[in-house]
């Protein structure tokens, strides 16, 4: 203990030293923060704002992103615009000003639900199939076992538009474009390879012994997995699960080329958000920070295990 | 109340009826029920696909037309490997390639040294410096072009104010020389804290003996670093590289949004000329062909990049 403490003191930093790495790393993180502030401070600027040079730094907030974002708008006289009642909601005065009406909803919530259901959807089904599967592999004597594994992984490894051809030819052929069932399928099969491959690590570490005395209090195998077993590995579980939510979350090639409308999500439909001339950036930030939220409450809660699901994993600490 | 009653014993039978059916099962059936609907699913989607889309590299099919489809042999394949656009297209993807990582790893590995020496709060900014690799790549891109913007752009904004230059005399996006580093300056922003990351992990796995025995025989600092922290580190490393390597050998959705090829076709990297000849010349037993090709040049680098990962878990 003492030996460890002066060798310690040997090889640790030097107090300036630590101060000096500090500054710099901090300087990093603050500069590569500016893009994401910039974008969510984008999201509450009125369009003039958005677009102003030099850029703005302080401004009125504006609910216009929020407005354009959950509705569209037609473009009207101001003759009839004065025949209309006076504006019922914060959105409508927003349109007014512009001489505009509110003409509907739009897609947004749609869009959105399509994202959390094919994420849940596809992730459940990936970590139920991929528990399974990782405890067989982590339990069992499976011949060529080694060669199942690499291939279940070099699944992950196929370019997306490579096995998109094919799919978008099956899911033609069978009914499945732009269906959400599809999609699931889809990014369940994806992710199931990272889920085994994580799981099969997080399994490993709960000793056999467990499940051993509770076989021989009468336990079947199924029962011992059951009780034993996936108590154990309920955190390796969770983050498993938000490594495959964020995964189907931000899954961008299949989405373009096998939905249109019914079952799309959002990261095909922000970059379509438009207003008149191009991209309709208050509209385009809001939707973006909305998207990303949950992305950033999931990094917080993953950070001890972060490592481990970026490298299947591979690393543990 | 008879009801739930009765609804839970019914319940209790069937557990007991599974569990007996179980409890008959040899562990290798068992083993087996837990694999196989993995590995159909996996056959269904990955497998099939790709042993359809081997046959279709052979044929003239186009998806968009019903023609009859006729066999062509290994045709397109000597197009694809004798066409110049193709080899610009590989030309493209290794220049992004090569340059996202060479900056990936001097600034991930020189982050995930500084945060090795645990000043105060290292774990908060850690985290926070972590956030870009965990956004989806296509919203990235698509904010980028907002930010590259080149008269009212926060990039060209800040370029300028450091630099002097007018900000709306150079086009990120738009012009041929520097549409190539727009895309690798937005890899390099997502993806450095991913290499970091794994820099740090091997950084910590480097015991503290080791430097105390160099310290012992006074070996200067600039020696500790290139004999001790680069070699012990360097499996680490290697798998950022292969894993970061097979990422942007694929890349595809980010660039398609940043800048989805253009300007004419200087950052029309591999997948985005596939998804080109696939789903816009609708040229599906071409594609195909490009496809397998791609394929088997990732499927390579996923070999060595496997057995790189066996490597890290025995060290």
């Amino acid at each position: 203990m003492s030996a460890n403490i002066s060798a310690h003191s040997v090889v640790a930093p030097t107090p300036l030293a630590r101060r000096f790495a500090g500054a710099i790393v901090i300087l990093y993180a603050l500069v590569t923060m500016i893009p994401l502030v910039w974008i969510i401070l984008t999201g509450f600027k009125s369009g003039p704002d958005s677009i102003s040079y030099p850029p703005k730094i302080f401004f009125q907030p504006s609910l216009e992103g929020v407005c354009n974002l959950f509705t569209t708008r037609t473009r009207q006289t101001a003759d009839y615009i004065a025949t209309l009642p006076p504006a019922a909601s914060v959105c409508d005065k927003i349109a007014r000003s512009q001489s505009m009406v509110i003409a509907g909803p739009s897609n947004v919530v749609q869009r959105f639900t399509n994202s959390v259901i094919i994420a849940f959807g596809s992730t459940f089904l990936a970590v139920f199939l991929g528990t399974l599967t990782a405890y067989a592999f982590s339990r069992f004597k499976i011949p060529l076992a080694d060669d199942l594994l690499f291939f279940i992984l070099s699944t992950r490894f196929m370019p997306p538009i490579a096995v998109a051809i094919p799919i978008y030819l099956m899911y033609r052929a069978v009914g499945l474009t732009d269906t959400k069932v599809g999609m699931i399928l889809l990014y369940t099969a994806v992710n199931v390879s990272l889920a085994v491959w994580l799981l099969k690590g997080f399994i490993d570490e709960i000793p056999r012994e467990y499940e051993e005395a509770a076989m021989i209090d009468g336990y079947t195998r199924f029962q011992a997995f059951r009780k034993v077993v996936l108590p154990q590995a309920a955190t390796g579980i969770a983050s498993t699960a938000i490594f495959c939510l964020i995964f189907a979350w931000n899954e961008y090639a299949f989405a373009v080329l096998l939905t249109s409308g019914e079952a799309q999500t959002m990261p095909p439909f922000i970059p379509f958000i438009i207003g008149e001339g191009g991209q309709d950036w208050p509209a385009v930030a809001m939707a973006t920070t909305l998207f990303v939220v949950p992305i950033l409450v999931f990094t917080i809660l993953l950070r001890k295990h972060l490592l481990r699901g970026i490298t299947f994993g591979a690393v543990r600490k | 109340m008879s009801n739930s009653n009765s609804h839970d014993a019914a319940a209790a039978a069937k557990l007991h009826a599974v569990n007996q059916a179980l409890r008959g099962f040899s562990e290798r059936t068992m083993a087996w029920l837990f694999i196989a609907p993995t590995m159909l699913l996996l056959l269904a989607i990955n497998i099939f696909p790709l042993i359809w889309t081997i046959y279709l590299s052979f044929t003239n099919f186009k998806a968009n037309r019903s023609t009859l489809v006729q066999l062509v042999g290994l045709q397109h394949y000597q197009d694809i490997l004798t066409d110049n656009d193709v080899w610009q297209f590989m030309q493209a993807t290794a220049h992004f390639v090569f340059w996202t990582i060479l900056l990936e790893m001097v600034i991930g590995f020189g982050l995930a040294w500084l945060i090795d020496k645990k000043f105060r709060g290292h774990s908060f900014w850690t985290t926070i410096i972590l956030v870009p690799m965990m956004l989806s790549p296509a919203v990235v891109g698509n904010f980028w072009t907002f930010l590259y913007q080149p008269q009212i752009g926060l990039f060209n904004y800040i370029i300028s104010f450091f630099s002097g230059v007018d900000p709306s005399s150079f086009q990120m996006i738009g012009d041929v020389k520097l549409a190539p580093w727009s895309i690798i300056i937005v890899d390099v922003w997502m993806w450095t804290p991913y290499v970091m990351l794994i820099c740090l992990a091997g950084l910590r796995s480097i015991p503290d003996y080791i430097y105390e025995a160099a310290e012992v025989d006074r070996a200067s600092a600039f020696r500790k670093f290139w004999t001790i922290t680069l070699p012990m580190a360097r499996p680490f490393i290697m798998l950022a590289v292969l894993f970061r390597g097979i990422e942007n050998f694929k890349m595809f959705d980010m660039v398609n949004l940043l800048t989805s090829g253009g300007p004419g076709s200087t950052t029309e990297l591999a997948s985005i000329a596939l998804k080109r000849v696939a789903f816009e010349s609708w040229r599906t037993g071409y594609s195909s062909a490009f496809a397998i090709i791609l394929f088997v040049t990732v499927f390579g680098l996923a070999n060595i990049y496997v057995n790189a990962l066996k490597r890290v878990k025995q060290g």
